[in-house]
């Protein structure tokens, strides 16, 4: 008998409409930049996408200018009640003009159209729907109700969108206006964005984009007149832009990186802890700050947990990223492909063994095929270093003590999983670990009420829910 | 095909079934289901996209499993009869179609569906052992099984007794199947046993599983997961959970048991979801009327309209699909 081949099923591209260039998105209006342009590509073919500006230091300086302008004769003044009208809309937009930005998403990023369809753009659109919802309730945030002023934010590659999404709304629902800085690599949703906001009739200024890479970025962040910085991205550029504010009274919110343990005792669901697994390292090629990269497994399970780990991976689909049936897509970025080869080349020269399934991978583009490492020990660089990467490094323990101690042991805290079916060790656990988000029996599930964010070189403040708010007001005491 | 000899199955457990109580161990060591990650994986699954030829294959395949099915107070011979017929050519303006796996009726029109359908191939199904409640002696069940057997029945779909497993009276459980597969042995050594959980009625996933591990020890050929009385009737997690089941069963023992979803299963669209779980779970060794099943009755014209559509280009109306 035929093997049930799944016939290729593209989203058709048809929806996009990708122009040859792209300025910059200022006081309301699209305008060319005073600076160079870099392309943008589709990691699944290397074909070009865009030529995007790249902002110079007088184009931010415009941008903030029109941000203050925004705040404080429209946008900081208006009533909550009218700033959730706008948020409301900007919301219903998202969620109406859900597909485009899907399969923007995919072309620009090369995640899965399944994970951009059903993951990113609907959560999106919730996060700004749920901070519209604060924005006549401030006062009982309990961070008071006065805004910031001028956030400047700096978002990565991994969920363009979405952390657009993270950083905008709470922004703009606590009334402050915003200069955002999308992740060169994937420009084209933050500039469909700033269309959105031109449909939503938000007065100009509210929201300003400004593209570019890290030199981009600097300005945004040194900027005189911005009264806040978030950022999400790398621990090492995090730890630039700490230095490059210390001293000024800007607010600050980091969300870093992570190298997260997902800890599963002999007690678990077998097949749905083998389900988180793959979850937790495989969503999004592993491109997840809050991934679980370092899969802790108790010993007495390790080979039965593995062995139907593999077949699971085995049966994942790598490929086009606008195919409705691809689990995994491509890698971001030549860039980022060449440093998950990097250091998985190190686990395997320290000794670790390398398992990935058979695969077929494109020929052109930038691709990685799901892989694990057995046998790997704290001692190993694949263990302790950020490799963001579709990479899962498995490790065993013996007791819940040791799994603590093995999970808390690593320079970032950002996310752990426990996979058990009893009630109290999750609880105890939740308590021993040092992670911002501690998922019990599921992996990677984020919702706009919950707060995210971390411990250690993971960063600081949160994101989502009422603390999101924190980052954005002027809580009473801290009045300057 | 499986090994028919007498409940080979049950030697490798000896051990596991020597008593209730190392019985309730055994079953209550599986690991547990996680509820809502069994669902969001089943939902995962359900988004699959199925074109083209993939969409013509599994039709084709969806239409050789179903066990086009009639268990009503109110069957008459003519009925069956219809049935019987349409199962062998379900679409008469397209000898392509290819029939169905079996009909599926109650003992007493057994004798008239096996002389309509003669050798054609398609099987008949049975329900028996006081169908669909279970509520009966032992030797009733047994007499009602031998009664369907001896009237020419290929395939028997017995119900557990849900009472004695939700009481935890497992080793009862398994009795009783053994018996009922013994009695189809001695009668047609070839009879297919499928074991009916009524899973609506055990609810928790960890039920499903344990009973699954307990009707494969046990001898089932397939286990199916309702009456298609009770709601809810067949779903995709329960189904899922099985599927685990029958996988590692044949990791743990080399044999392989079916499944059948039955009830509630109306559209194609349904059918090939669950082919594609089948594919991705158990894998693609069960993609064979001897292995997976739909118990159904209007899902079969569903699954012709849209054949229909795959090959012509143009949706028809239910007056173009006979009713029986």
């Amino acid at each position: 008998m035929a093997d049930f081949d799944y016939a290729p099923a593209p989203e058709s591209r048809s929806i996009v409409d990708i122009k040859a260039s792209y300025g910059l998105f200022v006081n309301g209006e699209f305008v060319d930049g005073t600076g160079t342009s870099f392309k943008t590509v589709n990691p699944a073919t290397e074909e070009v996408l865009a030529e995007v500006a790249e902002a110079s230091e007088a184009d931010v300086d415009a941008a903030v200018k029109a941000a203050r302008r925004a705040h404080s004769r429209a946008w900081g003044k208006m009533p909550g009640k009218e700033r959730a009208k706008y948020l409301y809309r900007i919301a219903r937009i998202i969620a109406e003009r859900g597909r485009e930005l899907a399969v923007l998403e995919s072309i620009d990023n090369g995640k899965p159209i399944k994970e951009s369809r059903d993951v990113d753009v609907p959560i999106a659109s919730a996060h700004f729907f749920y901070y519209a919802g604060w924005a006549d309730k401030l006062e009982y945030s309990g961070y008071g109700t006065r805004s910031l002023g001028v956030a400047a934010q700096v978002i990565p590659w991994n969920f363009p969108l979405l952390m657009l999404a993270w950083k905008i709304a709470p922004a703009l629902a606590a009334g402050n206006t915003v200069v955002l800085k999308p992740a060169e690599t994937t420009p084209l949703t933050a500039l469909l964005f700033a269309e959105i906001c031109q449909q939503a009739d938000l007065p100009p200024g509210v929201v300003n984009i400004v593209t570019g890479a890290g030199e981009t970025g600097r300005h945004l962040v040194s900027h005189k007149d911005v009264d806040k910085v978030a950022f999400t991205g790398s621990t090492d550029v995090g730890r630039a832009i700490a230095k490059a504010v210390a001293g000024t009274d800007k607010r600050v919110t980091l969300e870093l990186g992570g190298k997260a343990a997902n800890i599963v005792f002999d007690d678990a669901p077998i097949d749905q802890a083998v389900e988180g697994i793959v979850n937790g390292i495989f969503f999004n090629q592993g491109h997840v700050c809050c991934a679980g990269s370092r899969l802790l497994v108790q010993e007495s399970v390790a080979d039965e947990v593995l062995e139907r780990l593999k077949r699971r991976m085995s049966t994942l689909r790598v490929g086009d990223p606008l195919d409705k049936n691809t689990d995994v897509g491509a890698i971001n970025s030549a860039e980022q492909l060449a440093r998950i080869t990097e250091l998985t080349r190190v686990g395997e020269d320290e000794g670790a063994g390398r398992w990935s399934p058979a695969c077929d991978l494109p020929e052109r583009g930038f691709w990685f095929a799901p892989t694990l490492f057995t046998g790997v020990t704290q001692a190993h660089r694949i263990a302790r270093e950020e490799i963001f990467g579709p990479v899962l490094s498995v490790l065993t323990f013996r007791t819940p003590a040791e799994a603590v101690e093995k999970a808390n042991n690593t320079p970032y805290g950002l996310s752990a999983g426990i996979w058990t079916d009893k009630g109290s060790r999750i609880l105890w656990m939740a308590d021993q670990l040092r992670a911002g988000v501690v998922w019990a029996n599921t992996f990677n599930k984020f919702d706009p009420t919950s707060p995210f964010g971390g411990y250690k070189e993971s960063g600081y403040g949160r994101e989502g829910g009422r603390h999101g708010l924190e980052g954005y007001l002027q809580s009473e005491e801290g009045a300057r | 095909m499986t090994n028919t000899s007498a409940a080979p199955a049950a030697h490798s457990f000896a051990d596991v079934t020597s008593s209730n109580e190392s019985l309730r161990r055994f079953l209550h060591g599986l690991p547990g289901v996680d509820q809502v990650g069994a669902e969001a994986r089943a939902a995962s699954l359900g988004t699959r996209s199925i074109k083209t030829t993939a969409k013509a294959y599994a039709l084709d395949l969806a239409i050789r499993m179903v066990d086009l099915t009639t268990l009503e107070g109110a069957d008459t011979p003519g009925k069956v009869r219809a049935l019987a017929n349409k199962a062998m050519r379900p679409d008469p303006a397209d000898p392509s179609c290819p029939q169905t796996a079996a009909v599926c009726v109650y003992p007493d029109m057994v004798g008239v569906a096996k002389e309509t359908l003669g050798d054609s191939g398609v099987h008949v199904a049975a329900v028996a052992t006081a169908f669909p409640s279970g509520r009966a002696a032992l030797d009733i069940k047994l007499a009602d099984t031998r009664d369907a057997i001896e009237a020419g029945a290929d395939e028997i779909d017995m119900v557990i007794d849900r009472g004695a497993f939700l009481a935890g009276r497992y080793l009862d459980v398994y009795d009783e199947i053994v018996a009922i597969r013994e009695a189809c042995d001695a009668t047609n050594p070839g009879a297919h046993l499928k074991v009916i959980f009524e899973t609506g009625e055990l609810q928790t996933y960890d039920n499903v599983r344990r009973a699954s591990w307990l009707a494969m020890m046990a001898g089932g050929h397939f286990i199916k997961t309702s009456t298609g009385k009770v709601q809810p009737a067949a779903t995709l997690p329960v189904t899922l959970v099985m599927l685990e089941a029958v996988r590692d069963f044949r990791e743990a023992t080399g044999q392989m048991v079916g499944v059948k979803p039955a009830g509630g299963i109306r559209t194609a669209k349904d059918a090939i979801k669950y082919l594609v779980m089948v594919n991705e779970v158990a894998g693609p060794d069960w993609l064979d009327p001897d292995w997976f099943r739909f118990g159904a009755s209007s899902l079969l014209n569903e699954l012709l309209m849209q054949r229909t559509k795959m090959t012509t280009g143009r949706y028809s109306g239910p007056d173009y699909f006979t009713l029986d």
